[in-house]
């Protein structure tokens, strides 16, 4: 009886402990951003760009980015009152310092926190983490701008920015 | 009560014409039509001629990194396009892309957004007609 317990005590532990690391491994590695699960935000932010998962940012860049669609980075994205606030509390509850705060916090390294960038981009981490790719490499006609993530990371619609 | 049902068998009938000639596409090109009307009596039909050229002219009215149309959705309707931040846009053409042009709502948007990036104005109801006939007819 002991014999037969053994085994299955020590596989069911295993899987435990793997899952246990593999868990932490998505929580902890700083690659891995849950994607936008909102239909209405996947709709309305993901037209020009790939909708860009809540946890990238603080609920304070959100809520200025929310309330300055009509002049979205040069271009005009507004939307309806109804839409702006639903798709304004889906990205503020999952933020970097939100529900996403789990994924997020190697990214939010050394960001002023009263006045966080409006850019992803713009983030110490982020530009850190990018340090080594070359001005040719951003302007080549493939990638064409620091915001088309999709074209380094192929995983990125999954959550995944890895180097790859 | 001989009257009620007749009224309901012309109901009926009524719902059931609508249903077969009249999409929501076709309730928007009517709707801009009436509008076209409205600003030129003149106005006859819309014109995939037309819609073509609005489409494929490099316009200096607007922002200089989007000049055209087609500078975003290409100058081939069937195919996709792309973005200035890399998405890739599918194609504009009806026959290519069966749900375009389905949702009123959806295409004011974008008609707004995109007019005015590109002319610099919002786009009039005889140039959105024309436009909406060029890639009804891709
Ligand atoms: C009409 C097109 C359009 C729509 C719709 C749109 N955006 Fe953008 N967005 C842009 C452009 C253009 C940029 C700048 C890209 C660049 O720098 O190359 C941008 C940049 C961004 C950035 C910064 C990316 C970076 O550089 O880190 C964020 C964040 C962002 N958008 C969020 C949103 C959200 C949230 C929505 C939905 C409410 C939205 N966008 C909808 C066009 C759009
Ligand atoms: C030109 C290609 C390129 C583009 C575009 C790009 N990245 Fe990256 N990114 C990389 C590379 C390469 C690395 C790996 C750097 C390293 O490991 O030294 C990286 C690393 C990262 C990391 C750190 C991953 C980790 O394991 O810690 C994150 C997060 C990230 N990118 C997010 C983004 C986001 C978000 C965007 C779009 C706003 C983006 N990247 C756009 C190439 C790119
Ligand atoms: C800067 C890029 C860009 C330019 C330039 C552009 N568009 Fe668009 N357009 C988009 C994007 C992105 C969408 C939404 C993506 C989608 O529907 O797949 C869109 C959608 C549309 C739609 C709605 C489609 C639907 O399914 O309802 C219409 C109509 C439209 N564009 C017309 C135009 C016209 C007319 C012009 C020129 C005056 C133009 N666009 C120029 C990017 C652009």
């Amino acid at each position: 009886m002991v014999l037969t317990i053994r085994p299955v005590a020590a596989a069911l532990f295993l899987i435990f402990f793997s899952a246990l690391l593999l868990d932490r491994a998505q929580a902890g590695s700083g690659h891995y951003y849950p994607p936008v699960t909102d239909k209405l935000t996947q709709d309305e932010c993901g037209s020009c760009h790939m909708a860009f998962p809540a946890a990238l940012l603080p609920a304070r860049s959100w809520q200025r980015i929310m309330g300055g669609l009509a002049d979205h980075f040069g271009d005009d994205a507004s939307l309806d009152p109804a839409a702006t606030a639903h798709i304004t509390r889906y990205l503020t509850d999952n933020a970097a310092d939100g529900a996403g705060s789990r994924h997020a916090r190697k990214l939010m390294r050394g960001i002023d926190q009263a006045n966080p960038p409006l850019r992803i981009t713009e983030l110490p981490k982020w530009v850190s983490e990018h340090r080594e790719i070359s001005p040719r490499e951003w302007k080549s006609k493939d990638v064409g701008s620091k915001a088309n993530c999709t074209a380094c990371h192929v995983d990125a619609s999954k959550g995944y920015f890895e180097d790859d | 009560m001989k009257t009620l049902s007749s009224m309901l068998l012309l109901l009926l009938g009524a719902a059931m014409a609508s249903a077969v000639q009249a999409g929501p596409r076709e309730d928007l090109l009517d709707r801009y039509a009436k509008d076209a009307r409205a600003n030129d009596p003149g106005f006859t039909s819309f014109s995939a001629t037309r819609g073509q050229e609005l489409h494929l002219a490099r316009h200096t009215t607007g922002k200089p990194d989007t000049p055209s149309c087609s500078q975003c959705h290409g100058d081939k309707p069937r195919n996709a396009g792309r973005t200035p931040t890399g998405k890739s846009i599918e194609p504009m053409a009806v026959s290519a892309t069966p749900t375009r042009y389905t949702d009123a709502a959806k295409v004011e948007k974008w008609f707004r957004r995109n007019c005015n990036e590109v002319l610099g104005r919002a786009c009039t109801p005889a140039e959105k007609g024309d436009w909406l006939a060029y890639m009804i007819s891709q």
